[in-house]
């Protein structure tokens, strides 16, 4: 995703001298050609993410559309509350970049598992949250969040997620990607988890279950029509993210499902518990502690669904 | 007038005996807090908005204007009572100071206020914001020029240092900060809370050029503000020496009020003074 990131960025920059990008002092092998392609469009603020967002928001407000990059925390909760005062009530024409959203930098430590991000960017006025699912939505997002003027948070995972979209999706911020269509149960997935659910989302209509598969790659604005469909036209929503159950995604879907008129479908948040995690692992390691790879999260549907309506398809 | 470069240095006095007295209106009126901090930064304002700034009340928008950032936005009452007397709104919008129902915030807000550059309240956000604000007009090759008036409290932010380090290395000469430094923080004196000196030091040792002067003097002020750059490839520091309080006697060097707004007999007798002075 950092590659289609960089890729798109660069791009951008080369046709709209508006396009800067600061980063956090990180961003080795990534950040080095957009810095020597666009020397005056880029800057290195060093490891100081209070004056990075500072800086960001002066120079959006002076007419710049300023990208931040760092990790995961560093770039969001270190400097909060630059993000809320100078860019969202401002609305400078800022997009918040980490990398690593998750557990990608798993066995780095706790520091930089990047698990409530989500749900503390979402809390923001003013703020747009977008978690693209694979390569191909990381580039379509670079492009719709320069091409929306305001605030922005764009969530990536790191390196050599897989595609899933064989073709380009229609792209739109605040709408979601039916991935596939069906009318038993709905996967609705957000960032890094949209390559398992896709691959879970297989397994059950292999077993005769209709699926419908939702990429929710904005998490804010969230597409309301689309999960009111979801919890409306089958019979059990789920959602998978790799992030706290509490405040992301899972959070919204289940804000939008509260509020919905009685009758509608149950809703499972598939996700990391809220915890900090205490055992060294890579990515998938975490993952699966948390519940999160392919094969638990197929057996957790099973079960559900098993348990609410009889055998499974 | 705005960056009226012609303003003598009696009508800068005489502005900043009226933006004393709104400020003492307006918090008396409120019964909000902050008219020592107000009171202190009253002459750094009038000499900014009344000879220094390149601004226009008509075209608040201007992209060519310096831009001027209010960091201690808790001086909120003296600095809407500036951009009123620049121009940019009617002197009577004062009335909606902390008012149910107004736009005029008791921190320095800029939403629906014209002539407000930036939101502030939190300390330690408008530098950094200014210095990507400099940063922009520099390689855009500009003659625009940025100003953030900063509180002697607020340098305890480890932003503003970050933003210091940024500036210096950058060689940000177009930006400028005013520490309105009147030695009174928020319970207590900055020396028994967290002793700033050597501060002119700190800020040459990042890179910075520095100028020490007389806060209260507007010809000092003035002096300085139009030597910019004080060095070619520094971004400028004035540390204007001031004290809290100044204009109103019995509230002059008191921790007392910064939080304490005067009641309405005290705004008679303080209002006399000012008036005087």
């Amino acid at each position: 995703m950092r590659t289609a990131f960089i890729q798109a960025l660069n791009e951008l920059a080369d046709n709209d001298d508006r396009v800067c990008l600061i980063v956090g002092d990180l961003g080795y092998s990534v950040i080095e050609d957009f810095a020597n392609r666009h020397p005056d469009q880029f800057v290195n603020a060093g490891v100081s993410e209070q004056n990075m967002i500072g800086l960001a928001a002066g120079m959006a407000l002076s007419g710049k559309i300023v990208f931040t990059y760092s990790i995961g925390n560093f770039g969001t909760l270190r400097c909060l509350e630059q993000i809320r005062n100078d860019v969202c009530y401002h609305r400078a024409n800022v997009k918040v970049v980490a990398v690593g959203g998750g557990l990608a930098y798993g066995n780095l430590g706790v520091t930089h598992h990047a698990s409530e991000d989500v749900a503390i960017m979402r809390a923001l006025p003013n703020m747009t949250v977008v978690a693209p699912g694979d390569p191909v939505e990381a580039r379509l997002a670079t492009r719709a969040v320069v091409a929306h003027d305001g605030p922005c948070y764009l969530r990536l995972g790191k390196a050599g997620e897989p595609v899933v979209h064989t073709k380009e999706p229609e792209f739109e911020l605040g709408r979601a990607v039916t991935v596939r269509d069906g009318s038993d149960v709905a996967l609705i997935a957000s960032g890094g988890m949209l390559a398992t659910s896709d691959k879970v989302a297989r397994s059950l209509a292999g077993q005769g279950l209709g699926v419908r598969l939702l990429s929710m790659h904005t998490v804010k604005p969230i597409d309301r029509e689309a999960i009111a469909r979801a919890a409306t036209e089958t019979r059990y929503v789920f959602t998978l993210e790799e992030h706290s159950v509490d405040g992301g995604l899972g959070g919204a879907v289940a804000e939008i499902m509260a509020e919905l008129e009685p009758g509608h479908a149950p809703l499972k948040r598939i996700g990391l518990r809220p915890e900090f995690n205490k055992t060294v692992g890579d990515q998938n390691y975490l993952k699966a502690l948390h519940g999160l790879d392919e094969e638990t999260v197929l057996k957790t549907i099973q079960q559900i669904i098993t348990r609410s309506y009889g055998r499974v398809g | 007038m705005s960056g009226n470069g012609q303003a003598s240095d009696d009508d800068l006095r005489a502005l900043a005996r009226r933006l004393r007295s709104h400020s003492l209106r307006m918090i008396s009126q409120a019964k909000t807090s902050h008219i020592g901090s107000c009171l202190s930064v009253a002459d750094i304002l009038a000499v900014m908005y009344g000879r220094i700034l390149r601004v226009d009340p008509k075209r608040p928008d201007w992209p060519d204007r310096d831009r001027l950032i209010m960091s201690k936005g808790h001086a909120a009452a003296i600095t809407y009572a500036a951009v009123a007397e620049a121009g940019f709104m009617k002197e009577e919008r004062l009335g909606e100071y902390a008012r149910n129902g107004g736009q005029l915030y008791g921190h320095v807000t800029h939403v629906g206020v014209p002539g407000i550059e930036f939101s502030s309240g939190s300390l330690g956000h408008g530098l950094p914001v200014g210095a990507g604000m400099a940063l922009t007009a520099k390689r855009a090759g500009k003659g625009w020029r940025v100003f953030v008036v900063m509180s002697d409290g607020e340098c305890d932010e480890g932003s503003n240092w970050e933003a210091i380090l940024f500036s210096g290395h950058h060689q940000l000469d177009n930006l400028t900060i005013v520490i309105d430094y009147n030695k009174i923080q928020s319970l207590d004196f900055v020396d028994k809370t967290l002793r700033l000196e050597p501060l002119a030091d700190k800020l040459r040792a990042f890179g910075w050029s520095v100028r020490e002067v007389d806060g209260h003097s507007v010809g000092e002020l003035g002096r300085a503000l139009t030597s910019l750059p004080l060095e070619s490839g520094k971004p400028n520091a004035i540390v204007a020496h001031t004290v809290k309080g100044k204009g109103v006697s019995w509230m002059e060097g008191k921790v007392l009020w910064h939080y304490r707004p005067p009641t309405p007999e005290e705004l008679v007798t303080a209002l006399a003074e000012v008036e005087a002075s």
